[in-house]
């Protein structure tokens, strides 16, 4: 069984799916526990997956049986196996944490909600686990239409955030599409190590190069790149929390992911960092993103806002990573993957459990929230400071890699950049923290979220808190653990001739 | 290397991995439909999250718009068979319940519908039958699961619309319609899973030569028409269920 | 000038295609109407299909349908003489996918309507600028 890994890996979920619904319409209560443990069995396959790309240097798995380019295959090596673990790790750490706010908020359309969420994480693993450019596709189109339906159910203006967010995501859905099709029409095959192996031949093709640019162009739209961000706040804000903690970590950072898969499988680095003028300007792009994002977080006053502008600035960093082009900028923006979406995952997660226990997530909801809600915010303190990027959480080694591959590639407008949007979040949240410990809370006799015995609300219950507590610890052991893992993991996972 | 012609027969894409699928189809799976063997066997890992992507089109309409409660601000409209006259019944109230001489009609009602009535009780068994003959014969002419499940699909639509969306809700309810769909993207699943269980790799037609007690080429054959098959009855429900969501607005009452 | 003249005309199927995909996004980015947008999508999606279908085409070549079936393969095969068979495949993925973003992009759009009661953006837009 365990040589069926990298099918089971996907085909699990996508059958509990089918159950997940047909339980929603006989016993409900069956729905959260079949899509635990599909995800549970994903999770340990993807470990498995891991510990055999570290014996083997590479998993390769066909289709139907039939060998690449005539089937579809599926290639694990380092770059996917650790990704492949912290997506299935955050998707199953996210469906136990946030079961009581999909029992609150979606009483009866729990099967329908327990089925899209299933089906987004089939589509999410599928992305980072393929090896056929056109099997991506089909597979980023599960992911963003079960990511589209998931959001559009939200708070008011949730319908016409999805609405914008549909027409950006199909645009870019659409032209990493063109770009394939392009690949196509110059190579004739759709496997990514075989465009790979005839490409150097025609390096010098106009239709290559229009390939990579349409390509990168659909890449960015979807991960929400500076200037093509604008659907990301409104769509991010007005979602409902049990959605918006699944979706926000995986989305863009699988992006990124596929971003990087491109530009060092198919299009291999001597042609992607072939051109000194490109690379440079992507840097600057990704530093006006962060700067932009840094600056408008600061003038949002509810706090899911201001997260997805932070994400926004994330972005900024993997992308000018990765366009660096050197060693120490890629193994930054591949831990940063991992890093962001854990932290992310920890800060939606607190502010799912606020907008649980308040009737809104403003900055005047949160005062006083210190008392009343100790152990979320104090998981909320330890995100905050990995996204500052202070040790020992991971955040701060991420950070230290992409300054220091910003100074080995001389661009120090990358680095200022860096250092100000850390400024700038230090700002941010040490905001909240004084608003959160040091303001006073209202009277409870006249706050309108009181339950009919009159307590002073506590803290999210049990089931919400446990997990939030493990990705909390999980942000600290990544930190301590960097080592390790760019030793172990990262370091094979960007190609030699890169330096 | 510029943009090849129109049509060029040297061009990479036309030399270097379709060659394959068209000269060695009949011997690997002995289906002369080259489209649906690479559809349906080659690159059939696709075609079935293709199935996926439609069946989580139908349960997001589902989710985004399904309406369980009627609010008390919905109106019904009844009509006397005989005279004419029209009832509106507002607020939840109900009507006599032995008043078979009304007749419950929609909101946009108009009369004299009789062509359209029996034209369409004329042409939709004829449509069904081809659609069912589009499926079948997706081996041998254009043709598969996905053509065949629309047509399919389209022939309950227009049955929807010549009647009212009560008489379509009547013979193809929600329950049967969702598992429909539910039934068709499972048999392709569980094709791939049973051929895991039987030893191959996912969706490795070949294995199911044991079960099936015929040689793997024509296993292969029968395992394409089982999945087209089933693509067949999920496109078909999700159809229907995605015009009954858009056009009653989740609601299931009344529509177009 | 005769240059880019035979540059135009040689490669039309291409300047076809592009074409109709620059209608689909002008109809979705400078149209206020929802229901236009959506269409614009439609249309922008469509103008990809014909962009992949038309690299399958091959000169005097016929449907990739090989006429005698079970005879044993007793005619040799060549592949020069059907059009290549992958594109079409793709591209049944391609308008499912269509087909199904279409149905969610009306699914919210009817959602839109019930919310505030008008599919025009800059109504919505008033609306929610006064609330």
């Amino acid at each position: 069984m365990s040589r069926h890994f990298p099918a089971l890996i996907i085909v699990i979920p996508l059958i509990s799916a089918f159950f997940i619904f047909a339980a929603g319409g006989l016993k409900k209560t069956y729905c959260f526990y079949i899509a635990a443990a599909a995800l549970a069995i994903s999770l340990f396959s993807s470990i498995g997956l891991l510990l055999q790309v570290l014996q083997n240097k590479v998993v390769v798995y066909h289709f139907g049986g039939w060998a690449p380019p005539w089937g579809i295959a599926y290639r694990i090596d380092y770059l996917n196996g650790i990704v492949l673990v912290a997506v299935a790790a955050i998707s199953f750490l996210n469906l136990v944490a946030t079961k009581k706010s999909v029992e609150k908020d979606f009483t009866e359309k729990i099967g329908l909600f327990y089925t899209l969420y299933v089906l987004f994480v089939t589509g999410i693993l599928g992305i980072v686990v393929t090896g056929d450019a056109f099997n991506l596709y089909v597979l980023l189109e599960i992911a963003s239409l079960t990511g589209y339906a998931l959001i559009g159910m939200g708070t008011e203006h949730a319908p016409l955030a999805s609405l914008n967010y549909v027409f950006m995501g199909t645009i870019g859905a659409s032209f990493y599409l063109l770009g394939i099709g392009y690949l196509y029409l110059a190579t004739g095959s759709l496997n990514m190590l075989d465009i790979a192996s005839i490409l150097p031949n025609i390096f010098q093709s106009n239709v290559v190069l229009l390939a990579f640019v349409i390509c990168l162009t659909g890449l960015f739209i979807k991960m929400a790149l500076f200037p093509m961000h604008a659907w990301l706040p409104n769509a991010y804000t007005y979602s409902p929390s049990p959605a918006i903690s699944l979706i926000a970590p995986l989305t863009t950072k699988v992006m990124v992911y596929v971003m990087i898969r491109f530009l060092l499988t198919v299009f291999t680095p001597s042609f992607s960092y072939g051109s000194m003028a490109v690379s440079t300007s992507f840097v600057w792009l990704a530093v006006i993103a962060i700067v932009v994002g840094s600056i408008l977080a600061l003038s949002q006053k509810s706090l899911k806002r201001m997260l997805s502008y932070i994400v926004i600035a994330e972005i900024g960093y993997m992308v000018g990573g990765v366009w660096l082009g050197n060693r120490a900028g890629l193994t930054g923006a591949i831990l940063h993957i991992i890093n962001d979406a854990a932290m992310t995952l920890c800060v939606f997660l607190v502010a799912g459990n606020i907008l649980y226990r308040l009737s809104g997530d403003s900055f005047d909801n949160l005062k006083g929230l210190f008392r009343k809600m100790p152990f979320s915010m104090g998981a909320f303190v330890v995100g905050a400071l990995s996204i500052i990027g202070v040790p020992p959480t991971g955040g701060f080694f991420s950070k230290w890699y992409l300054i220091s591959g910003g100074i080995a590639a001389g661009h120090y407008g990358f680095v200022i950049a860096l250092l100000f949007s850390s400024l700038v979040n230090v700002v941010l949240f040490f905001r909240i923290f004084e608003i959160a410990y040091f303001e006073p809370s209202d009277c409870p006799h006249i706050s309108d979220r009181m339950d009919e015995e009159g307590k002073i609300f506590n803290d999210a219950p049990l089931g919400m808190l446990v997990p939030l507590m493990i990705v909390a610890v999980g942000l600290i052991v990544l930190g301590i653990f960097t080592d390790t893992i760019v030793t172990k993991v990262i370091q094979f996972a960007i190609p030699g001739e890169i330096s | 290397m510029a943009f090849p012609g129109w049509g060029d027969p040297l061009s990479p894409a036309s030399t270097h991995v379709s060659p394959y699928y068209i000269e060695n189809t009949i011997e690997d799976t002995s289906v002369p439909n080259i489209v649906t063997a690479v559809l349906a066997d080659y690159r059939g890992y696709d075609t079935m999250f293709e199935t996926a992507v439609i069946f989580s089109a139908g349960i997001a309409c589902l989710f985004l718009l399904r309406r369980m409660k009627r609010k008390k601000t919905d109106f019904r409209h009844y009509r006397h068979m005989a005279t004419g006259i029209t009832l509106r019944i507002e607020q939840g109230g109900k009507i006599h319940p032995t008043a078979k001489e009304f007749e419950r009609i929609d909101g946009l009602w108009v009369p004299h519908d009789l062509i359209i009535r029996t034209t369409g009780r004329f042409i939709i068994p004829f449509i069904q039958i081809f659609a069912l003959y589009v499926i079948a014969h997706g081996h041998y002419s254009p043709g598969g699961g996905f053509q065949g499940g629309v047509i399919l699909g389209a022939s309950f639509i227009l049955f929807a619309i010549s009647n009212d969306l009560r008489s379509a809700l009547n013979r193809m309810g929600e329950r049967l319609t969702a598992f429909f769909y539910t039934a068709g993207v499972s048999l392709y699943a569980g094709t791939g899973a049973l051929c895991i269980l039987l030893g191959a790799n996912f969706l490795d037609y070949s294995a199911l030569a044991t079960i099936l007690l015929v040689d793997p080429v024509t296993a292969r054959s029968y395992g394409i028409l089982i999945v087209e098959i089933g693509v067949g009855i999920a496109v078909m429900a999700v159809m229907v269920i995605l015009y009954y969501n858009l056009v009653s607005a989740g609601k299931f009452d009344e529509g177009l | 000038m005769v240059d880019l003249l035979t540059i135009i005309i040689s490669k039309y199927n291409y300047w076809g295609y592009i074409v109709l995909m620059m209608v689909g996004l002008y109809a979705m980015i400078v149209k206020k109407n929802l229901v236009k947008k959506i269409i614009g999508m439609s249309i922008f999606q469509t103008a990809i299909i014909f962009f992949y279908v038309s690299i399958g085409m091959k000169k005097n070549a016929t449907i990739p349908i090989i006429s005698h079936g079970h005879d044993g393969g007793e005619r040799a095969v060549h592949a020069v003489d059907f059009i290549n068979p992958l594109p079409h495949v793709l591209m049944l993925t391609a308008i499912v996918v269509s087909v199904a973003t279409l149905g969610v992009a009306l699914a919210l759009a009817i959602k839109v309507y019930r919310q505030y009661n008008s599919l025009e953006e800059d109504v919505i837009d008033s609306l929610i600028k006064e609330k």
